[in-house]
């Protein structure tokens, strides 16, 4: 049986890294009783996945792995298990099972909605009207905002605009918060602070990479039609 | 949630920043407490979490509402370099306070090389380094662990000591502190002088030491009349009822040792001439067969760990082994945990057993004969034979096993070249063995014999304690001969050789067993920017040599000098409950090459006796 588990990672949690996380839920699943399944072989291992591995720094409110199990309780003990045996900064929110013929996780990754938003400490050198404009007239009214991506092997030319899909900025707490929702997986991913920072080189201003917290709001698989839907959207609560 | 000491941005630069943050799963936090406890293990996080006696000592401290213990490690280099920079206080991981405020800072002392960074935790806890210069308002710092056995090479930068098993006297110590602080009659001074009335607790301010022209001691003296001439070491000699930790606190980051510990017994009835630990835990205790079973359901649950291990200093010399690893083996087979077993003694028995709980084809088989020949295997009295070893390395090729591993150490008392070649000798003679017993056609390939040798350092309460070391150069001379007579074997391709740097062993040798005057030599060191010594590359021996050299130290009065059988030792004034005479015994025993046996089959009469339990009451009502 195919489960789907969400997450919520917040607080110190941001700097254990993705493995560590891994490693983190497994022994979780052992403390819970969730009667996991284990791969064949001299030195077995759960079967788990993760879906979009989340950077060291990041904050989420929507992590996603995927585990078979060979039996398991509702969705609601199952949550309430895990939860029991959780650090404070992490939270399981769901517990859904998916049908047999599910792919997973990772390969479904198309798009995430991400908050950025300037820590405690640190001022933005714009209000959030200014930044609103500013979005507006540099990045939104543009036909195309292309900036060159270095990779360790190659450059490449990239029109963020083709991997933006949603750009808006609020105010929160009197300080200005950006939210993107832009491609995200195996192919076009990207990485949404490189839209910021793109915009305070456009601005001539430097940007600091530890002025900003990244929070990850939601990721998504895209339906038959196109639609995206968010990962757990998929599964079904088991009563 | 709390507020870290560290910042984003200091966290986001430095290696592995879950160091530093704390918040472990079963960590333990209070909201404040009237006793604060920072326990360090001076070396990093990954090795310190692996250190089961912290683990014990935790949960004891924590189990008193009264104390909050919390934990602290050395910050590797990197991050040392920013809190030089910013002066950022050291703290402990639980409440990410500075831990110059508390009430405690106590550290273990697994082995020599960490003496630099005891001297680092001070100093970014900004905490004086001598404790001639701390106050009234500076935390009590104490020290406790193996090393702690010959504290006297650290001994200036110590407010007390506590000598033996933490389970006995902590209590008495901290309601000692506390009703001191109640009272408002507390000051350093005072606290240590009732303090150092406690059984095992040591005070080295309140001791002097004079010294003869020859540069050993001539008088260790109490400054007190009311504090002890020698401090008993201290034993729990209720393994079974003694606190254990139902809740060890699970790392995020990968530790050296990343599974569940169940600890069977305490100390070893084997009595090997070199060994430390062999002596000084003296007796041997057993933990009951059913409070371990208790325990490793309790620790698997608490934790989800997915491996266990076994913890004693010679495992199948547990009377009930065979009964706990069967259990073990049905409980973890439901939950896919997997047991690693320590190494244990190759017979019948741990064959089958290690065929059932690990991969024949990846795993090897260790045998530690310490020594090539027989001869000087007897000087060391390890009872392990040739016959022993063949016999037990056959049946393992006949069961599909093809590596083996062989630990030695080279630079042992009395050792020859016949003896240094004895060990190549060994090893292709295991190898034959393989291509006799294993048909051609039933061979996984070649085996593979492993020597791995260390360098011998003499330490104090072991009957070689009066040993004498060798040159840097003397000790690669002998990995040399091993070497170049590896390569004479007829079976030379089926071995490998690997060898030990003998700088550390020098050093090692010098701070095992010196005396107060190392201290400015290793304060010298730290402040000329070495710490870290236990990592080779932040060892640097020249920085070592120039400290030595500096404090007028000379080197080879700690190691290459013979000690005399009456000679006061700087540790003589602990009593590990051997007894010295024991001890010289056992040396005079193994310059003639006898061997003594163990402390099931006859008692040797070494003194532990009078701690009234253990192996020898065994089978005595």
């Amino acid at each position: 049986m195919k489960i789907r588990i969400k997450f919520r990672k917040w607080g110190v949690m941001k700097f254990i890294g993705h493995l560590d996380m891994m490693r983190h839920f497994q022994k979780a699943m052992r403390r819970a009783d969730i009667d996991i399944k284990y791969s064949e072989g001299f030195s077995p291992h759960q079967i788990m996945s993760f879906a979009a591995p989340l950077g060291v720094g990041l904050t989420s409110d929507s992590e996603y792995f995927d585990i078979e199990v060979n039996s398991t309780m509702s969705s609601a003990l199952a949550v309430a298990a895990l939860n029991a045996v959780m650090v404070e900064g992490v939270e399981v929110v769901s517990y859904v099972q998916l049908p047999d013929t599910a792919k997973t996780a990772m390969s479904l990754v198309t798009a995430a909605d991400y908050a950025l938003s300037y820590k405690e400490g640190y001022e933005s050198p714009y209000s959030a009207e200014e930044w609103k404009q500013i979005v507006e007239k540099e990045f939104l009214k543009q036909p195309a905002f292309t900036i060159t991506k270095k990779t360790k092997k190659s450059e490449r030319e990239v029109d963020l605009k083709t991997l933006v899909y949603d750009f808006y900025v609020e105010e929160q707490e009197g300080k200005p918060v950006f939210f993107l929702k832009v491609s995200t997986g195996s192919t076009d991913n990207l990485k949404p602070e490189l839209v910021v920072s793109s915009i305070y080189e456009r601005m001539g201003i430097p940007y600091h990479e530890n002025a900003i917290q990244i929070h990850r709001l939601e990721v998504y698989t895209r339906d038959d039609s196109g639609n995206l839907l968010p990962l757990d959207a998929l599964g079904t609560e088991i009563i | 949630m709390r507020k870290l000491a560290l910042s984003d941005e200091i966290l986001m630069q430095v290696e592995k920043p879950a160091r530093y943050i704390g918040n472990e799963l079963n960590s333990v936090v209070k909201d404040t407490s009237q006793i604060r406890f920072a326990m360090c293990f001076p070396d990093v996080y990954e090795i310190g979490m692996s250190h089961l006696g912290i683990q014990i000592l935790y949960d004891m401290f924590n189990r008193r509402e009264d104390t909050w213990c919390e934990r602290v490690y050395s910050p590797w280099p990197d991050l040392h370099k920013i809190m030089k920079e910013q002066n950022i206080p050291l703290f402990g991981l639980e409440s990410q306070e500075p831990i110059k405020n508390f009430d405690f800072v106590g550290m273990t002392l697994q082995y020599e090389m960490c003496y630099t960074n005891i001297l680092q935790i001070l100093d970014l806890a900004q905490i004086p380094l001598l404790a001639s210069e701390r106050t009234d308002s500076d935390p009590i710092v104490l020290g406790g662990g193996p090393c702690s056995y010959n504290p006297e090479p650290i001994a200036e930068f110590f407010d007390c000591f506590y000598i033996g098993e933490g389970e006995t006297q902590y209590n008495r110590f901290l309601d000692l502190y506390k009703s001191m602080k109640e009272s408002s009659s507390y000051s350093r001074k005072k606290f240590l002088h009732e303090a150092a009335k406690i059984e095992g607790i040591y005070v080295p301010s309140f001791y002097e030491v004079s010294y003869k022209e020859d540069g050993t001691i001539d008088r260790f003296t109490p400054l007190y009349d009311d504090i002890p001439v020698r401090i008993k070491k201290q034993v729990d000699m209720d393994l079974t009822e003694s606190v254990y930790p139902n809740k060890p606190v699970v790392p995020f980051i990968k530790a050296t040792q990343d599974r569940a510990v169940l600890e069977i017994q305490r100390g070893c009835i084997r009595g090997c001439r070199f060994c430390q630990a062999g002596m000084i835990y003296r007796p041997n205790r057993e933990k009951g067969l059913d409070r371990l079973k208790e325990l490793a359901r309790n620790i698997l649950e608490s934790t989800g760990h997915e491996e266990i291990s076994l913890s004693s200093l010679s495992s199948s010399d547990y009377s009930e082994l065979e009964e706990l690893i069967h259990f073990l083996i049905e409980e973890c087979n439901k939950k896919h945990i997997n047991i690693s077993l320590p190494s244990l003694r190759i017979d019948a028995f741990s064959l089958d057993i290690m065929s059932k709980v690990q991969d024949i084809k990846k795993s090897s088989l260790t045998f530690a004969p310490e020594a090539g020949s027989q001869r000087l295997r007897n000087v060391i009295n390890k009872g392990l034979t040739i016959d022993d070893i063949l016999g037990g390395a056959k049946q393992a090729f006949e069961g599909g096993w093809n590596k083996v591993k062989l630990y030695f150490m080279l630079g042992l008392p009395t050792e020859t070249e016949e003896d240094m070649r004895a060990i190549p000798e060994l090893a292709n003679e295991i190898a034959a063995l393989y291509y006799d017993t294993v048909p051609k056609e039933q061979r996984n390939g070649k085996c593979q014999i492993t020597i791995s040798t260390s360098f011998f350092v003499p330490k104090p309460f072991t009957p070689f304690q009066w040993a004498t070391m060798l040159e840097p150069k003397d000790y690669l001379d002998r990995a040399r001969i091993v070497n170049d007579h590896v390569k004479e074997q007829l079976n030379r391709k089926s071995i490998r050789y690997n060898w030990h740097e003998p700088d550390v062993t020098v050093l090692e040798g010098i701070l095992a067993r010196g005396d107060r005057k190392i201290a400015k030599a290793i304060l010298y060191v730290y402040e000329h920017g070495g710490f870290f010594d236990a990592w080779n590359e932040f060892f640097y021996y020249d920085l070592w040599l120039e400290a030595f050299d500096a404090c007028g130290i000379d080197i080879d009065f700690y190691t290459k000098r013979p000690r005399g059988d009456e000679e006061i030792f700087p540790w003589d004034f602990i009593d590990v409950g051997v007894s010295k005479a024991f001890l010289l015994r056992e040396w005079k025993t193994a310059l003639s090459e006898s061997v003594t046996p163990n402390c099931r089959m006859r008692c040797s009469g070494c003194g532990a006796r009078q701690f009234g339990g253990g192996v020898c009451f065994e089978n005595q009502n």
